[in-house]
């Protein structure tokens, strides 16, 4: 669109699926005409001589040949409309017109602010009583958030970020982590194919204060601050953003449970080892949360046993290559680790980045990789320019040791462990205690 | 009995404004111009840029075609962007998702 802007005609081409996105995101460009062709789903995994079908045969949205739509976008006169453009405002009230309580349900639930669950309706009076669990003014700018990156951001202020608390049932002494959440920017509704959530990890004296649970389930039900900061997450994620609309703001195939809430706290007292903050650089005494892009995947198993090599070696291997774990641990496995000489988590963490190997072929044969790391790789970026250049059957390494996280939380009903898809590299971590 | 009435808060950040902006000027004929295939590296476009750019080989070969490729995917380019503003004529971006 900014080549366009330039003055070069321009055509776009999509796969079929994303044609109401296409259009969305040109029309909120003020380009509703912008000039846009597509193709059939999918393109990825399609043999050349489909793609040339593809490219000979019919726009299966504009309903004529691709061709033909392809040269007449670029060719021609321009009408009245693709001159003028098109601008608005989208303003948003602070408030709903004043309705009963069952129609104003109805109307959240219509207008896909909630999660299909029920939600508490944010009263004057309850977001008044929300805003007291933080300094901060309820005018003030928390941050921005998209679906995903070439989307438009948009902005919110702490009170709509108390809206959406109250509404997902937080209590007043849970906000400064939502805030922290919501200046994250990181969003627990990316629109991406692949069904992405947003994993977050609690640290500090704040998991008390407020009642967070990382014992037993500690990534379950069982507590009313876990759950309900993370369901603020989520739904502070899609309504702050612009939405989380299948077909406009949503595109992932599968979806993802972990979208409902995954806020988790670390069970640092019962840990051998630092927790995930003090790791990168905050006093045990602070107060963070660290959010994800992730949840893509979840792998469970014991240990470690006498064969906790080979398991681990295998885990690694199934792990998607574009997103590193996060690595789970019961204190009773982490004190299983320490028992084998890992007396520092970054051992550990070192361990997992030097056996998470596949062999060269496998890396690169993954949409994430070729779409994403592949052009690092050819622009001579290393790792991956090595990688790239490793014989097929050679094995390699999938992971970077500064992309690999290690938490211990659970309670001690069982040496388990997870792995959940989550690129520290890619995560973002704030101080809580700047949001009270 | 009627139900009381409830005034709540919307649930919605704010949205950017948005300005009109016009399209470039079209061509009369791509007869004799340079039109760059960009890229955008999501997997196997480029397959898909290499059948286009066959396609224009083959059947329009007065149009001179190029392949462009962008730093890395779903990042703004401005260098690849100046590119294209100054060698070529037309630009086909593909496949975007």
């Amino acid at each position: 669109m900014a080549v366009e802007a330039d003055g070069v005609p321009t055509v776009a081409v999509h796969t079929h699926v994303f044609a109401r996105l296409a259009r969305q995101a040109a029309r909120v460009n003020g380009t509703p005409t912008l000039r846009q062709a597509f193709v059939p789903q999918p393109v990825v995994g399609v043999p050349p001589e489909q793609l040339r079908a593809y490219i000979e045969g019919e726009d299966p949205i504009n309903k004529r040949p691709f061709l033909q739509v392809l040269l007449e976008g670029l060719t021609g006169e321009l009408t009245a409309e693709d001159l003028a453009g098109v601008g608005f405002d989208r303003d948003t009230p602070r408030l709903l017109p004043p309705a009963p309580e069952d129609e104003l349900l109805a109307r959240f639930e219509q207008e896909r602010w909630t999660d299909h669950l029920p939600i508490v309706l944010p009263t004057e009076e309850r977001v008044a009583a929300m805003l007291a669990g933080t300094r901060r003014r309820p005018d003030e700018v928390v941050g921005q958030m998209r679906p995903t990156n070439y989307r438009e951001a948009w902005q919110y202020t702490v009170e709509k970020v108390a809206v959406n608390a109250v509404m997902a049932g937080a209590r007043p002494a849970y906000l400064p982590v939502i805030l922290a959440m919501a200046a994250s920017g990181m969003t627990a509704r990316q629109s991406s194919t692949t069904s992405w959530a947003a994993p977050a990890i609690v640290n500090g004296p704040i998991r008390h204060e407020i009642g967070m649970h990382c014992g037993i389930g500690a990534m379950g039900p069982y507590s009313h601050a876990n759950a309900t900061i993370g369901r603020a997450h989520a739904l502070l994620s899609q309504n702050l953003q612009g939405g989380s609309v299948i077909g406009d703001t949503y595109m992932g195939s599968l979806g993802n449970a972990y979208n409902y809430a995954c806020t988790w706290a670390e069970n640092e007292e019962r840990s051998p080892w630092e927790p995930l903050h003090v790791q990168h650089g905050y006093e045990a005494a602070d107060s963070t949360v660290t959010v994800f892009l992730g949840g893509w995947y979840t792998i469970s198993g014991y240990g470690p046993r006498d064969t906790w090599e080979q398991r681990f070696r295998h885990a690694l291997a199934a792990c998607e290559p574009y997103s590193p774990p996060i690595l789970l641990l019961d204190p009773s496995a982490a004190r299983g680790f320490v028992e084998r000489g890992f007396h520092a988590k970054q051992q550990l963490i070192d361990w997992l980045a030097e056996n998470a190997r596949v062999s060269a072929r496998e890396y690169w044969d993954d949409p994430w990789v070729q779409t994403l790391i592949k052009p690092h790789a050819v622009a001579g970026v290393e790792p991956w320019a090595s990688m790239h250049a490793a014989p097929p059957e050679q094995m390699v390494r999938k992971y970077r040791a500064q992309d690999i996280s290690v938490v211990v939380l659970g309670g001690e009903t069982q040496a388990a462990w997870k792995m959940v898809g989550g690129n520290f590299a890619r995560a973002k971590t704030v101080k809580i205690d700047d949001w009270r | 009995m009627t139900s009381p009435l409830l005034t709540v808060h919307d649930p919605r950040g704010y949205a950017p404004q948005v300005s009109a902006k016009r399209l470039a000027p079209r061509l009369a004929t791509l007869e004799g111009k340079t039109l760059h295939l960009v890229d955008c590296l999501f997997d196997n476009s480029e397959v898909f840029m290499q059948q286009l750019q066959a396609w224009f080989a083959a059947h329009l070969p007065g149009v001179k075609t190029a392949i462009v490729k962008p730093r890395e995917s779903w990042v703004d380019d401005p260098a690849m962007r100046a590119r294209v503003v100054r060698e070529a004529d037309a630009a086909v971006f593909a496949v975007g998702l």
